[in-house]
This record gives structure tokens, sequence and C-alpha cells, in this order.
């Protein structure tokens, strides 16, 4: 296992958790996306309720040289609110789907969040100063009588608590009929795309009324639909090429410099099927429910229900790398349709090109180390509560004689579940997300 | 073309199972397995909660897989001899697949014991006989065992199975609150038929969207009496129509 072992491996401890301690869980606190920003600094969540909270790293503390900083709240704001779509007689969620963060351009940081339909790109800054010493008003701003003023002064900014606004600078709506699943800022920096159900859109960071359609994937004739767009994501270094994934296990890649509407994909990525695993339910676990660029750009990853894969952009007709996070889910298939479970949609990470993390069930989450080819299970639980020690490897027993410390399949908790994690950018450092708690994790430093 | 799931032995099949339950004496049918998950999927079809749009990519998935089902049924003659046969065998054929939901969870709400799967025992013996003789005089091509790794009943598991169950039926009583069921076969006799009438489920689902939530079965038209061999390919038609509604709506 990873961890189990000295070397290279990583050993993960438990370093914070955010959120409510009950069992009792509200359901806008329910976490939707979890996102480190580029330094790593600042780590985003939104939630159902539609609200977005960024924490900050501490500076690294010179009395405790063997931690890394802590993340504390930085911003909390409602970025958006729930609606009511008057025409279709349905209510519009507040969800945040998801939050990408802009490279930092100057003293204040920017992030794109989205809900089903609408975009809004966030201003988070600093306050720490503030005018003093005004000649017509007092200090708590109502004006002061004119025939009081004897003698004129220069206002001057005097220090103040350091306060932390989140403005809305641009919003970004009425481009999506079907719900927003995906946005990817673009490596220009200056465009982006989002992607709903049937159809991709080009927007520019400064242009909020006009958008461009760059894939649409909708049937003339509804009824023949039997295919959507799940994920999309931008090339990090190629600024004319994205991804899209779709729910019958495929991801085509686009050249925006072939022709203004991607509908002909320049690569389309998909393995055969395994003859010796066809089920009713092969499509619905092939769906992909995420799709990943590597830091390099060479590889993309991409989560299925049971599996991780790793493409190499050069191979079409088969990942390079498969790697199974709960095979032993592939027997349980009817209960997990019957239940929904087989629908929910997990999310992946990359640390580099070299290390890549799934969640999974009864708050579970995998690694998969690509270069020593080891997997490690670690729990997201209260119970490690305990900061610099490390976590224990979990193992599932799939079936069979029950060893101990393993843990049945029977008795996964399967409304415990790991959708979303994030990998520090430049650190070993992550962020895990269970229904309502987030956890920090930290390698152990010697 | 839909490729059909892989030939099972049939014995190899019942040993293993067999080994992880006690009690059990019969796997239910690979018909009756299908029929299970064909009707379980078109209630999810009905009841996404729709004061909010419902997820279309949901959606989509369990029309595939109810396409999937129907098209392989029409392959095997199952799907037309369901729809032709208009006597009481086939009728409790079908009976047999939601009685055994029905009963673990009401016998549940009157405070009943039940004994693991016992009932459902009695059942299957008695469908094993009916099942096999049907799929030998119409499906004589298709001799070869099949194999569904997914088993419907979850013999590995009765409670969590029972707890499924529950919550199906509950999601079935809810929208049948204002009929009295006097016996089962009155309360399943109309549901059963209407989802082979796909017309009258539609019909349902638009009333749905506007009132708000789903009680469409309460709109579903009585019983049809026997349908013509059509019906399978219109059906497949209407239920094209169900993923324009979803998304239309």
């Amino acid at each position: 296992f990873l961890g189990a072992g000295g070397g290279n491996d990583i050993q993960w401890c438990f370093s914070q958790v955010k959120g409510a301690v009950d069992d009792d869980v509200a359901e806008a606190d329910i976490i939707s996306t979890v996102e480190f920003n580029h330094s790593g600094e600042l780590l985003a969540t939104g939630d159902k309720g539609g609200r977005v909270v960024i924490f900050q790293q501490e500076q690294e503390n010179k009395t405790q040289p063997h931690s890394r900083g802590e993340y504390n709240v930085y911003s909390t704001f409602q970025s958006h609110e729930p609606e009511f779509d008057y025409l279709k007689s349905l209510e519009i969620e507040e969800k945040i789907n998801k939050i990408r963060w802009l490279p930092q351009k100057n003293a204040a940081q920017f992030l794109l969040s989205t809900n089903d339909k609408t975009i809004k790109l966030w201003k988070i800054s600093e306050r720490d100063k503030r005018p003093e010493g005004y000649n017509l008003k007092e200090e708590d701003g109502r004006y002061r009588d004119p025939t009081t003023v004897t003698t004129l002064r220069v206002p001057v900014f005097r220090p103040m608590d350091l306060m932390v606004e989140a403005s809305p600078r641009r919003i970004f709506a009425n481009a999506h009929t079907y719900h927003i699943n995906s946005i990817s800022i673009n490596s220009d920096y200056e465009t982006y795309l989002s992607a709903d159900d049937l159809r991709i859109n080009l927007w520019h960071l400064e242009i909020t009324d006009r958008s461009f359609n760059i894939v649409d994937i909708k049937p003339a004739n509804m009824e023949e639909l039997t295919e959507v767009i799940t994920a999309a994501e931008f090339h990090p270094n190629s600024c004319n090429t994205f991804v899209y994934s779709s729910s019958k296990g495929t991801i085509r890649l686009c050249d925006m410099r072939a022709s203004a509407l991607c509908d002909r994909h320049s690569k389309l990525f998909e393995e055969p099927e395994d003859p010796s695993n066809r089920s009713f339910f092969s499509e619905i676990i092939s769906s992909i429910s995420d799709v990943k660029f590597s830091h390099s750009g060479r590889y993309m990853m991409t989560r299925d229900y049971l599996s991780v894969k790793i493409w190499d952009l050069n191979m079409e007709n088969r990942p390079v790398e498969t790697y199974q996070v709960h095979e032993y889910l592939r027997s349980k298939l009817c209960s997990l349709y019957e239940n929904d479970c087989i629908f929910d949609k997990f999310e992946c990470c990359w640390n580099g090109s070299d290390i890549v993390m799934t969640g999974s069930y009864n708050n579970f989450f995998r690694m998969f180390d690509r270069n020593t080819k080891r997997d490690i299970t670690l729990e997201a639980s209260r119970e490690n509560n305990k900061p610099r020690t490390v976590l224990k490897p979990r193992k599932v027993c799939a079936s069979g004689k029950r060893k101990k410390d393993e843990i049945s399949v029977d008795s996964l908790d399967f409304n415990k579940k790991i959708l979303h994690t994030a990998w520090h950018p430049k650190e070993n450092i992550i962020a895990v997300a269970t229904t309502n708690n987030l956890y920090i994790f930290q390698d152990k430093m010697n | 073309m839909f490729v059909r799931g892989l030939k099972r032995k049939c014995f190899d099949g019942e040993e293993d199972i067999e080994g992880t339950l006690a009690g059990i004496k019969a796997i239910p049918s690979y018909n009756l397995q299908r029929q299970s998950l064909l009707d379980m999927s078109l209630v999810k079809l009905q009841l996404c909660h729709m004061l909010v749009e419902p997820n279309l990519c949901r959606s989509v998935l369990i029309a595939n897989t109810v396409r999937q089902i129907q098209e392989e049924m029409t392959q095997d003659g199952t799907w037309q001899m369901i729809n032709t046969q208009s006597t009481g065998q086939a009728s409790l054929d079908r009976l047999v697949s939601t009685d055994i939901l029905c009963r673990s969870s009401r016998e549940q709400a009157e405070g009943k014991h039940v004994p693991g799967y016992s009932t459902f025992n009695k059942d299957f013996e008695g469908d094993q006989a009916q099942n096999s003789s049907e799929t030998m005089s119409t499906a004589s091509s298709v001799q070869t065992p099949r194999n569904l790794h997914s088993n419907v009943w979850e013999m590995e598991n009765p409670q969590e199975n029972k707890g499924n169950f529950q919550k199906s039926l509950d999601h079935i009583f809810e929208t049948l609150e204002n009929k009295s069921p006097n016996s089962v076969e009155d309360l399943f006799s109309e549901v059963d038929n209407s989802y082979y009438d796909l017309d009258t489920m539609l019909t349902g689902m638009m009333s749905n969207t506007k009132m708000g939530h789903c009680d469409g079965l309460e709109t579903f038209s009585p019983p049809t009496t026997t349908a013509s061999n059509s019906n399978c390919k219109s059906d497949l038609n209407e239920l094209d129509h169900i993923v324009e509604i979803l998304v239309e709506s």
C-alpha cells in the first residue's frame, strides 16, 4: 500500500475537519464542489445551499516547523439563489455545481462559480485600510453641519481589521437550456467553456451578453436522444483543444481551429466493451462522471462508476491504465440501480502526473500511484482525529472470510459517499469532502 | 444490434447462490429478473421529482436500459407473448413479480414477521414451472441459459433487499393513495398492465408536470385487453416520447 512502506510513499495524516459535527445533515450544507486555487493558498467549497466558503492557509508557523499552515475561513458568501423558471414551472436549484479559480493577476482573487443555469465571476478582495478624516462627513457617515466646519484637512488611510469582500463582477446567464455540469478556464486566461447535458458554450470573461456554441449534440428529434455530455475540460496548455465525455463512456477531443462548431471530433477515445462483463447495467456504469487532464497535458483521466482510466492523448482505442476503485460493487449493481447509487457522479483528481485520487462509499477514498502501481484506501472519519497520526489503510472484504479490520461489502454505508476531492497544486495536501464535512489531510513531514 | 448477456450454465449459478443463502430453494428465472428490472426502470422514469427538472443524464440512462430490455424481449419473443396472452396464467406470472415486492412491505406494515424469503419461495416454485413451459414453447431457439450478473433479488443480503423493496413500494403506494386496495391483485392488476401501455403512462407524466407531484398512476386507463403484436413496436416508439417529455418539460 501507499504509505505502508518507506521510500517515496506518502504517509497521510489527518490535519483538519470543517463542518457540523452532528449526524443530522442539513440539506443546504451538502458540499457539492471543492477546488484549490493555483497557488494552493486558497481552498474553495460550494454547497447545495448556493454558498461558497473559501479557506486560506496560514503562513507557515515558525514554532511548528513540522506542520504546514492550517486552513481557516477566509470568506463566505452566497453565490447563487434559488430561482423559479416560470415558463417551465420548475425550480432552478442554487446548488453550486463547480468552482474554478482564475490565476491571480493582481491583489484580488477571482473565481467562477456555477449552478445549473448561470455562471458568475466573483472578485474576492481584501480591505485592511480605510480613509478617515473627511471634512463633510462624520466617521459613521453622517453629514456634518457645514457651519461647524472651520478647518480643512486631507483624509488619511488608517489600518483596520482585515475585511474580505466578495462581489459578483460578471453574470453569464441565459445560455443554457439544460443543466450545466462543467466549467473550464482556457489556458489563454481570457475565455472559458461551460458544458450542459447537450451543449458546450465558449465565453469571453469580459463579455456576458454573448457566447459561442461550440458543441451541440441535441438531436433534431428529441426522441432519438440516447447520449448526453457529462463533463468537459480545456487542455492545460493548448488553448484550442478541449475534451468532453459522454454517458456512453466515450471522450471526444476537439480542436476549435477546425471549425466554429466542433461537432466533429478530432479524436474519439473509447475502449471496446469487455463481453464477459456485459449486463443490463453495462452502459450505465460506463458513463463517465469526470474527466481531468494531467498537469502536463499528455494524459487525461476519466472516472466511470467502477474504475479510473488513464488515457494517453496519442492513443484512442484504449486507456493506458485502468484502476479498479470498488470492483466488489459489480455484483451489487442491481441494488445500486434500485437505490439510485449507480448514478452517483464521482470526481477524480491528479497529483501532477503520478498519483490519482477518487472517492468511494463509506467515506472511503482511494489513491493510485501510476509509478509503483500501488494503491491505498483511506477513510475520512472524525475517529482518526489526531493530527500527525498516520491514517490506517482500509480494506473491503469482497467475499469469503472477513479478516480482522476488514469491512464487508454489505456493511458499507452507501449514504456516506465521497464525490469531491482535490489535491493541492504544489504540496501533498488533499481536501476530501464527505456529505457535509471537509477533511484536510497532509503528508507526514519528518 | 443489442448483444445478449453471457450465457450461464444454470447449475453453476444455482450452486453459487445456494452456497450463500440458506433456505432458498429456487432462483428466479432470467425472465423474471429481467421483468423486475423493466418494472423498476419504468417506475423510476415516472417517479422523478417534478419540482425540479429531472436529471437528464439519469433519465437517458434509464430509458436506454428499458429500451435494451424491450429489444431483447422482442427478440426472444417474450414481449410479444406477454401482450398476446390474456389467460390468467400470464397475468399471474406478472403478478408474482410484483406480488413479492408487495408482500414483503405490506406484511411489514401490518407487523407480520416475514421469515426471510420463505413466502417468495412458494411462489417461485409455482412460477418456475409456468415460466419454464412458457420459455420452452416460445423461445425454442434460445434454450441456452443466461447470465444476469446482477441478481435482482440480491440473494446475498435479504435484509438490504427488503429495505430496497420497501422503498420502491413506498413510492408506488404514495401514488396510489386514493385507491383502497382490497386485494393485492386489485392493486397491481391495473398497475401492471399500464406498464406496457406506455401511452397512458405518458399521459400520466404529462399531467404530472402540471401538478408538480407524481400521482400519475391514478390517471392510468383501465387495463386494456389483448394487444396485438404491433404494440411492441409502438411501445418502443412511445418510450422515445418519454425522453422527449422529460426534456421538454
